[in-house]
């Protein structure tokens, strides 16, 4: 007999609740392949986001048994328990509908830590060139692959309990650029980001660095940015 | 003052008391295993700590880090679990700065004064 797996689906909105579903098992099934399966097969009315199924777009994150986790690249094996699995939009972000949250919080928080690169170059300039083994540039490459997909937002306590806090991946984006020679808005940005909700809001409790899927530690990067910040305000820079 | 400089100066001055009570209350306790060693009471204790401006310096100095440690802790609970800001933040904020530099100069006095 095939096997099948009990899958508990939030449905609509802030009101609605978990529906549930069998969906048959298979090897090295996906938790992103279960929730097609639901679409395709049983309910076409399912919203949920993917786009490139292979850990690259950042957009299938969700609440996996209540942790927020990319789905297209957990396997099914992994998080089941006694055959079920529990799925949830993203926490700390605004429902749509179904497993879709409205992730314009998330990154008008990135535009607000002014996380994008500002360089003095043009194209018409020669390249810039940056020794791959000074510290700064080691730092940018332990925090630049980042996906934007909202898992460490979605496990940061300090986010649920301050809304206005940028949050971890908008301080880690912060971080990369404030560790970029070539970026001319550092001050700016430092102001930006050590400002009422910014990084010293953090608590250092992790949760980020626990559940990004690419390994990263944001916590490590906000730490980088207090840093910054005081030897900044003792110079009185800021 | 923008609110990353004042943030900042906050955070550091919470870092920086931090490291001062840790000291504090490293050479408290030593103090006092060292002063009962030989049985000495409480009143003998007294004795030695009245009219003494080095026990009055250390713990002026506990009290003061006490005083900025504590309250900017609060501040970020009651930022966190009461919603508050602004003013009524800072108006906590100082509210607690004082009752505990009150509660604890009373305490000083008792025993240095």
């Amino acid at each position: 007999m095939m096997s099948m797996l009990k899958v508990s689906v939030w449905r609509g909105d802030e009101t609605g609740g978990f529906v549930e579903y069998a969906v048959p098992r298979a090897d090295n099934q996906t938790v992103l392949d279960v929730v097609t399966h639901i679409q395709r097969e049983l309910d076409p009315s399912l919203a949920y986001r993917f786009a490139c199924r292979v850990g690259m777009c950042g957009s299938c994150a969700m609440m996996v048994n209540g942790v927020a986790r990319w789905t297209c690249r957990t396997h099914v094996s992994k998080v089941a328990q006694d055959g079920r699995v529990q799925l949830a939009p993203l926490a700390n972000l605004p429902l749509v509908r179904d497993l879709v949250c409205d992730m314009r919080g998330f990154f008008d928080k990135w535009a607000r830590a002014k996380g994008s690169f500002r360089g003095a170059l043009s194209r018409h300039d020669d390249f810039a060139r940056v020794r791959p083994d000074s510290a700064a540039r080691v730092a940018v490459d332990a925090s630049i692959e980042c996906i934007g997909c909202g898992v460490c937002y979605a496990a940061c306590d300090v986010v649920r309990w301050q809304p206005e806090y940028l949050g971890p991946a908008a301080l880690n984006r912060a971080w990369t650029l404030q560790n970029d020679e070539r970026d001319t808005a550092r001050q700016e940005r430092l102001e930006a980001v050590a400002g009422d909700a910014g990084c010293h809001s953090c608590h250092s409790t992790m949760g980020c660095t626990e559940r990004c899927p690419k390994h990263l530690s944001p916590t490590a990067g906000i730490a980088g940015l207090k840093r910054m910040a005081f030897a900044a305000a003792l110079r009185g820079e800021l | 003052m923008s609110t990353a400089r004042r943030e900042t100066r906050l955070a550091l001055a919470q870092r920086a008391s931090a490291a001062i009570l840790a000291l504090c209350t490293l050479i408290h306790l030593a103090t006092i295993v060292y002063a009962i060693r030989g049985g000495l009471s409480a009143g003998e204790i007294l004795e030695r700590t009245r009219s003494s401006i080095a026990a009055a310096a250390f713990y002026g100095l506990f009290l003061a880090a006490v005083a900025v440690h504590a309250p900017l802790g609060l501040r970020n609970v009651a930022r966190e679990w009461l919603g508050l800001h602004g003013r009524a933040l800072e108006a906590l904020t100082v509210a607690l700065a004082v009752l505990l530099l009150v509660l604890g100069g009373r305490a000083l006095w008792a025993v240095v004064g």
